[in-house]
């Protein structure tokens, strides 16, 4: 299909062209494309607004991002000053050739990773973000009714229930969804069948933002997979391929420290889990190619954090020798690797696993490590966790609070890893189509407070921090749409 | 009237936890094997005896074993290939359409286990065999032993020199069952998943063989090999490649004990729904539970159907990258060792379920009764196949319709909806 043909008249050009956009589908691949980028970037600020205003609109949330980048700069230099190993250094030729032959099957590596440490927990994330505090606002040294009871101590808006039914009112009693319309008992008829075949029309019609309303109902397990790739407008061209492999060979060619972050990381987390560790070695594949792919350079317009500098060894403090480290600007945590391991359930073809991470990356999980005041960064999560708690159930949270069992101490880790690793995996994979669907994380501080509804009659019976662990130890029996869908629509307030 | 009789006495000599957790829950009380017994859990050598000619032992009405007296009829790798190549002849012969055969002579519906040839006895057909495709691989396996030992991989005749009865250097090999080796084609291009290969081990229980009445346990597991997969020559020594059985996967160097290398069942419906879309999934699911029935419906004519018997048999399937399920071998034993904490659990229930299937309430047994549980005794179990009810549809042996509809046979899903449906089955 071409506009290269002799009818073609001059006069008519511009309709000929739109009529071609329309039939050779690329209407329709702008479209989504389009979409993609409204979905990602925030709306345009003050045109007097300065740069900064973009990646996070408040001075002190800024402020305090900085220091923490500070600190964890300076774990990572001096973790590498210690044992004497360079951020960056070329591959000798034989070591490449050995990583090349084993890339499939780096997991039978087995390096000596005890001398590393991850750069940082969420716990130790979590203790910076419960001494935010915004300075124009009079908090008082003793807590009062009138104060928050919880951990976050910064007055951020949070949605309330009645909001929260309307943002999310596709979960509602009356509304089919996938992960409790589909259950055993109920037949297929009623709302299973129909709801795959629409899905099968939203795929056929290659249209994104069909496909982002759609998954709020759920995906169909056999449509997941190209339904999230429309959603994020992922299409693993010829050009997409030849970047991954591009970045395949960048990892071949230099070693870096933040790869031993990472086989520990793996290690640590993936390795050790029921569902993942069959995917052990795709999670390296992917990440450390990840930390060389300096595209993901960009989101840092719209997040809080800057990615950090380094210098060519011998040229601190001089600009021409600056460079980003690790390339990509993310450093990793314990438990990074959990953001890909759910994805090696839908993508077994390695460049497109990657191509849906990264995305996934760029939308929504740097938000949960980094400080701001979006509405789905993770300290606005905990707020409205805590807000949730103490709203709805206020004899649970005074309860847990007076035993030292502060709730957000709990279920701070469940966000930050957007539940990855403690849920059963079909059901993690059901709250991800909401957070595509409603292009939010405020669910996963939804989900985080409907857990404690559910098992708040043990938690009342407890006396410890342990004890409450204990009782919020294994979420992998739960259910997370009936969950959901009691704590927002059929709880009485 | 029933007599209101004492507590089951049991007997086992597997020493194994999850079987005398399971016995003392039940208030059941352990005697010795000279005394008075109900229950009798025994290994497959205790089998031989007690149905043995010469000790000719003489159940009561309420004793019950755990084997059937001629099991290896499906649980030696010989007698297994023997039997279901009988059973195709057999429906060849009575012009069944299910021994229906492809333009190459494949039977289309009844092709679920790798070409096997018995040595010595069959080692000139299986030279034949092996020039057809002289790059092929094959699995030699002893046919007596279990738990992967003793089994090699060889890819050139040389290597079977001793098997072969014109070669002036071997000594003729008696037929004794510890000589005797079974040869397979090896499935060269299993499904691989994270790039590793798995077999699928699923427990069936059997409760009689005519009318047959079979049970699936809806929680089966993957077991993965620790090294990945590759079917380069130079790795055909290396057995943690090649074989899955977690005894030998265990001293591997990357045996990991949280998990053991094992996958549910579940995760792996969840995996091929989502990478490869629901159709082919359940054809493929569907297909499984064909071939365990029909490996069963082969044994069922020579089995001694003793009504003191019933058997819970392990079967390990391997899947290609075709989707096609193989059916490699049936333990009459399946192992009850616990690899991990989930594994434990797992074999508890399954020795639970068993129980509440075989020995009903729990109660002293009667051989007399129908061995028709209620539905909801059944724990995790599925009935796989029920003779005796799809008989009374009236269309067992019809198979008109080959194109997808139901042959009248009550099978299962087997999706952890544990919703039952009837199975479509070509």
């Amino acid at each position: 299909v071409s506009l290269h043909k002799p009818e073609i008249k001059l006069e008519s050009l511009k309709e000929d062209i739109k009529d071609f956009l329309k039939t050779s589908g690329w209407e329709k691949k702008l479209q989504n494309a389009v979409y993609s980028e409204l979905n990602v970037f925030p709306s345009p600020c003050h045109p007097a607004a300065p740069p900064e205003h973009m990646k996070e609109p408040l001075a002190y949330m800024r402020k305090a991002q900085g220091s923490w980048e500070k600190r964890i700069l300076k774990s990572l230099n001096s973790m590498c000053t210690e044992l004497s190993i360079p951020l960056a250094q070329k591959r000798p030729v034989s070591e490449q050739k050995e990583l090349l032959n084993k890339w499939n099957e780096m997991g039978t590596d087995e390096p000596d990773l005890s001398l590393f440490r991850p750069v940082y927990a969420p716990k130790d994330f979590l203790e910076v973000l419960m001494n935010l505090r915004n300075p124009n606002y009079e908090n008082g040294e003793q807590p009062s009714f009138r104060n928050h009871l919880g951990l976050i101590q910064v007055p951020l808006k949070v949605k309330d229930i009645p909001e929260l039914k309307e943002n999310f009112s596709e979960l509602g009693l009356n509304i089919g969804q996938l992960g409790i319309d589909d259950s055993a008992q109920v037949p297929p008829e009623f709302f299973e069948n129909e709801h795959v075949r629409v899905g099968q029309k939203v795929l056929a019609e290659q249209d994104s933002a069909a496909a982002q309303q759609y998954v709020r109902q759920g995906c169909p397990t056999a449509l997941r997979a190209d339904l999230w790739a429309l959603i994020l407008n992922i299409s693993n061209q010829p050009e997409d391929i030849l970047y991954y492999e591009q970045l395949k060979s960048n990892v071949i060619q230099h070693d870096l420290l933040v790869d031993s972050l990472i086989y520990k990381d793996v290690k640590l987390t993936a390795s050790n889990d029921d569902y993942y560790f069959v995917f052990e070695d795709y999670l390296y594949q992917v990440l450390l190619c990840f930390s060389r792919d300096t595209s993901v350079l960009e989101h840092f317009a719209y997040s809080s954090a800057t990615p950090p500098k380094s210098y060519i060894r011998g040229k601190a403090g001089m600009e021409e020798y600056a460079v980003f480290y690790p390339p990509n600007g993310v450093i990793p945590f314990h438990g990074f690797s959990m953001y890909v391991a759910p994805l090696c359930f839908l993508y077994h073809e390695p460049s497109k696993l990657y191509q849906i991470f990264r995305e996934m990356y760029v939308r929504f999980f740097f938000r949960l490590h980094s400080i701001s005041s979006h509405p789905s960064g993770i300290v606005s999560l905990c707020l409205l966790f805590e807000t949730l708690l103490q709203t709805h159930l206020p004899q649970l949270f005074y309860h847990l609070r007076e035993i030292g069992a502060q709730p957000l101490r709990i279920s701070f880790k469940w966000m930050v890893r957007a539940f990855s690793g403690y849920l059963a995996t079909d059901q993690l994979l059901l709250l991800w189509d909401r957070i595509l669907g409603y292009n939010s994380l405020e669910i996963l501080a939804v989900l985080a407070a409907a857990v404690f509804a559910f098992r708040a009659v043990n938690l009342m019976e407890v006396t410890s921090l342990a004890a409450a662990e204990a009782v919020l130890a294994d979420l992998s029996t739960l259910k997370v749409m009936p969950l959901l869908q009691i704590f927002l629509f059929a709880t009485v307030t | 009237l029933r007599i209101m009789a004492g507590k089951v006495k049991w007997v086992t000599d597997i020493e194994k936890s999850v079987l005398i957790n399971n016995f003392e829950k039940r208030g059941w009380i352990q005697v010795a094997e000279n005394e008075d017994w109900n229950f009798y859990w025994m290994s497959v050598q205790t089998i031989r005896n007690v149905f043995s000619v010469e000790t000719g032992y003489r159940l009561s009405d309420d004793q019950i074993v755990n084997h059937f007296p001629n099991h290896y009829e499906l649980t030696r790798k010989d007698l297994m290939v023997k039997n279901i190549k009988r059973y195709r002849k057999e429906l060849e012969k009575e012009g069944s359409p299910l021994a229906e055969k492809d333009e190459n002579g494949k039977y289309i519906y009844l092709d679920f286990v790798p070409v096997t040839f018995m040595l010595p006895a069959d080692y000139n057909l299986f030279v034949e065999e092996f020039r057809k495709n002289p790059s092929s691989t094959w699995i030699m396996k002893p046919c007596g032993k279990a738990q992967g030992k003793g089994i090699f991989l060889i890819n050139k005749l040389s290597q079977i020199k001793k098997w072969s009865r014109d070669s002036k250097t071997s000594s003729f090999v008696s037929q004794s069952s510890k000589e005797a080796y079974v040869i397979s084609l090896y499935i060269n291009n299993p499904l691989l998943i994270g790039g590793k290969k798995f077999d699928l081990r699923l427990y069936v229980l059997v409760s009689t063989y005519r009318p047959l009445r079979c049970y699936m346990y809806k929680l089966g597991f993957c077991r993965f090999c620790t090294v990945k997969y590759t079917p380069s020559t130079s790795e055909l020594d290396n057995m943690f490649v090649h074989l899955t059985n977690v005894a030998i996967q265990k001293h591997g160097d990357d045996y990991n004990h949280i998990h053991g290398g094992k996958w549910t069942v579940s995760n792996l419906r969840l995996y091929l729904e989502s990478t490869r879309g629901k159709e082919v999934t359940n054809k493929l699911f569907d297909e499984i539970h064909w071939i365990i029935v029909q490996s069963l419906k082969a044994v069922a004519p020579v089995m001694n159907n003793d009504k003191h018997c019933f058997e819970c048999y392990g079967y390990d399937i391997i899947i290609d990258d075709k989707l096609k399920p193989w059916l490699i071998e049936v333990n009459a034993s399946p192992s009850l060792t616990s690899s991990t904490a989930n594994d434990r659990i797992l074999k508890y229930n399954l020795i639970n379920d068993t129980l509440n299937i075989a020995v009903p309430n729990g109660e002293i047994p009667d051989c007399k009764w129908n061995k028709s549980p209620p539905k909801e005794v059944l724990g995790n179990y599925e009935v796989l196949y029920d003779e005796e009810m799809a008989q009374n549809d009236g269309s067992d042996r019809d198979l008109r319709n080959r194109s997808g509809q139901s042959t009248g046979v009550k099978g299962i899903r087997a999706r952890d909806s544990g919703k039952p449906a009837l199975t479509t089955w070509k």
